[in-house]
């Protein structure tokens, strides 16, 4: 379970979140929607463990143990995993490699075997057919010239691989058309489970119809301001933000 | 990727100051006198049994050697070696090379281990059948063991010690010496003709195309030895071979000098492949120690259609000072240099190399990768000229530079000259950083920070790896983590 407390935090001087509460229960998927500018990405960072950001209060827990002195990759070893609105690229670094470094660290670090190549082989490769991954964009440099559905898709298969405990899928949606909606959904709904517990962030309804969430919390200036069921997401849809401080431009 | 994994394993087990390659092998060392005069010339000479021409080439160099000052042109500053001050002759006491393997001294062989060398070139130098790679083991100026002479004999390679080549096939020797590199070139080149210890001579014949590829491992071992290498390879007509060279040295307090000479001649349609992995002691944080590395390396196309490549990993040395060349004298000749530089703490590199076209419708390529971290500084300096008579001369440059932290630097200092209106040659260079961004992704997929720099550096230097021969693929890229420990964070 993933518990949010109280949490400030600051990025050079200035409050970004000012007091966040938030518990996202094992085999739970919570949306996090909001106008632009309210703290949602940032969020999904501070829970990644990107520097740059000051915590100047609160805490993050995940089963139960406070995450906020560990470094990135160890918070990925304890099963928290963050799918990116940007995926950067790394050029000359062919996908494939990355993947398997990445698999093996993890297990490593999670002190399980490492994969032998021929093994990693398979997963990877039977992983990435679900997700419509082409086996020649392996070959490539990683997210180097992939179109925005293809980082997309990416990023989720990068997430079935590591096998998260805690899966924040931060605006998957955006930048994605409707067949590249429904492939990333349909990969982001086979990894729900009863042991996984999912933060999904979005500016709009519209991914949501695709995956469906327990609960939908609005974020506004850094704060939740309101919590409900699915239908809080349809509402947002027909009214827009515009009570929660974004012009209706 | 386990050559990752081994990266972390390496720099867990080092610091900077405790170099993984600083120790030293008890063996007695035969040494000449410190210092260098005429007498020591003719004292090395006298040791190697060398015949008399050999003797006056020696001392000529030595002659114009001693009218010549250190140039000062490359940026990199450092303090001036005393030449007096050196040991300039060292030997294992044994004067007779071994029989066999098993006359090798344990601690020798306990040497190769520690220094990592591949598991195949172990099993070559403990005997093991049926490995391929032959080792011209130097170790400390003489080489002691050399392996799969047999079979190289066979294909009529010959794969040999200079001195060894000097007595079996001087009219060899006497024919190349000095044709690529001239005994007065340059400062260091002109020294290292006067007081070269030994290295390796390979010739093959017309037509052949060797057998397997030859590896040589250099080793600086004794106190304060300048090392003088000289290397001589020769491939006829038609043929083609690919040599490895690789080197490790111990930790030393004092700065050690290693001015090398390779001199690599292509006859026509022939072809020759010289790659290296260099990594020498860097010296400590603070600059302290390291070896000077001042060589000289230069191909010659000398028959038409011919090729040389050099493909270079420089992670080590102090101070390095090195520009594989290539002299595209045959027409449709090709010259290529592909390299990786990076240059950590205190290192500082001015490396690049020059492609001087000659002949007709020649073509080079030069791909430059430098890294460089800490507070290093990483030179590329690279020359493609074109003579008047080289119509259609092609040249194709990219020099990229990567910095890790805000105290590094790097140059680039191109020189293009063509005086042949035809001659088409592209530059490319681009400088760029390791983004805060790229690590963070990285790591948020459970890379730490020495794997994400690692697998990022690869990346950049992929071009190049791949063009290196299997044996050092693996070992370039362990050598990448490990050169750039201690550099993020």
């Amino acid at each position: 379970m993933l518990e949010i407390k109280n949490l400030h935090v600051e990025v050079e001087g200035q409050k970004i979140l000012k007091g966040i509460d938030l518990q996202v229960p094992k085999g739970e998927v919570h949306a996090i929607m909001g106008p632009n500018g309210s703290g949602k990405s940032t969020l999904s960072y501070v829970v990644a463990g990107k520097d740059d950001y000051e915590i100047t209060e609160g805490d993050i827990l995940w089963n139960g143990e406070s995450i906020l002195e560990m470094d990135p990759d160890e918070r990925v070893a304890s099963g928290v995993f963050l799918a990116f609105q940007y995926p950067i690229e790394i050029p000359g670094v062919a996908t494939m490699t990355f993947m398997r470094t990445a698999i093996n660290a993890v297990r490593k670090a999670r002190g399980q075997d490492e994969l032998a190549i021929p093994d990693m082989m398979k997963l990877i490769q039977g992983k990435a057919k679900d997700l419509a991954v082409k086996p020649d964009m392996l070959k490539r440099g990683l997210n180097v010239g992939f179109s925005g559905g293809e980082k997309k898709r990416m990023e989720i298969l990068q997430m079935a691989l590591l096998e998260p405990g805690l899966c924040i899928l931060d605006e998957t949606d955006s930048g994605l058309d409707i067949d590249a909606l429904r492939v990333v959904s349909e990969g982001v709904n086979a990894l729900r489970g009863a042991e996984r517990s999912m933060l999904v962030i979005t500016h709009y309804q519209r991914l949501l119809d695709y995956i469906v969430p327990d609960k939908v919390h609005v974020m506004s200036d850094g704060r939740i301001v309101k919590t409900g069921d699915k239908e809080l997401a349809l509402e947002l849809e027909a009214s827009g933000y515009a009570e929660y401080g974004e012009d209706a431009a | 990727m386990a050559a990752v994994k081994e990266t972390i394993e390496h720099v867990k087990e080092i610091d900077v100051d405790k170099y993984k390659y600083g120790f030293s092998t008890d063996i007695e060392m035969v040494k000449a006198p410190k210092g260098l005069n005429e007498d020591i010339v003719r004292f090395i000479s006298e040791k190697k049994g060398e015949p008399e021409w050999m003797l006056e080439w020696r001392l000529d160099a030595f002659e114009r050697w001693k009218t010549m000052s250190e140039p000062d042109w490359a940026k990199v500053s450092y303090k001036k070696p005393d030449f007096q001050d050196l040991y300039y002759y060292a030997a294992p006491k044994s004067t007779e090379g071994p029989k066999s393997l098993d006359e090798v001294d344990p601690e020798l062989l306990e040497t190769y281990a520690k220094l990592g060398i591949p598991l195949k070139e172990q099993e070559v130098l403990a005997g093991v059948e049926g490995a391929r790679v032959a080792v011209d083991a130097v170790f400390d100026s003489v080489s002691v063991v050399t392996t799969f002479k047999k079979e190289l004999a066979e294909a009529g390679v010959i794969f040999c010690s200079i001195s060894e080549a000097l007595k079996e096939h001087p009219e060899l020797v006497k024919k190349y010496l000095g044709t690529v590199v001239p005994k007065s070139d340059n400062f260091y080149a002109t020294l290292n003709s006067a007081v070269f210890s030994d290295g390796s001579f390979v010739y093959i014949p017309p037509g052949v195309r060797c057998p397997m590829e030859l590896s040589t491992y250099f080793r600086i071992n004794e106190m304060n030895t300048g090392q003088f290498e000289r290397t001589l390879v020769i491939a006829d007509k038609g043929s083609y071979v690919s040599y490895l060279e690789g080197c490790t040295a111990p930790m030393r307090d004092e700065n050690q000098l290693h001015a090398a000479v390779v001199e690599l001649v292509a006859l026509e349609d022939a072809e020759i492949k010289y790659s290296t992995v260099q990594n020498w002691y860097p010296g400590n944080k603070e600059g302290k120690g390291g070896v000077y590395n001042f060589v000289t390396k230069r191909g010659d196309c000398r028959g038409d259609n011919s090729k040389i490549s050099w493909t270079q990993v420089e992670t080590g040395s102090a101070v390095t000072w090195k520009y594989p060349s290539c002299i595209l004298r045959g027409d449709n000749s090709q010259g290529e240099f592909y390299s990786i530089a990076i240059s950590n703490g205190m290192q500082q590199v001015d490396s690049g190399t020059k492609m001087v076209h000659l002949g007709k419708n020649t073509s080079s390529r030069i791909i430059s990768k430098g890294i460089s971290a800490g507070k290093s500084s990483n030179t590329y300096r690279g020359l493609v000229s074109a003579h008047k008579k080289a119509s259609n001369a092609r040249n194709f440059t990219q020099c990229d530079s990567l910095l890790i932290g805000d105290q590094c630097s790097a140059h680039t200092v191109p020189y293009i000259e063509a005086k042949n209106s035809s001659a088409t040659f592209e530059h490319e260079a681009t400088t760029s950083k390791i983004s805060d961004d790229q690590m963070f992704y990285a790591q948020a997929r459970g890379l730490n920070e020495e794997e994400a720099v690692a697998l990022i550096v690869n990346g950049f230097a992929r071009e190049v790896i791949q063009k290196l021969p299997m044996e050092f693929m693996a070992e370039t890229q362990k050598l990448i983590g490990i050169s750039l420990e201690g550099s993020v964070g």
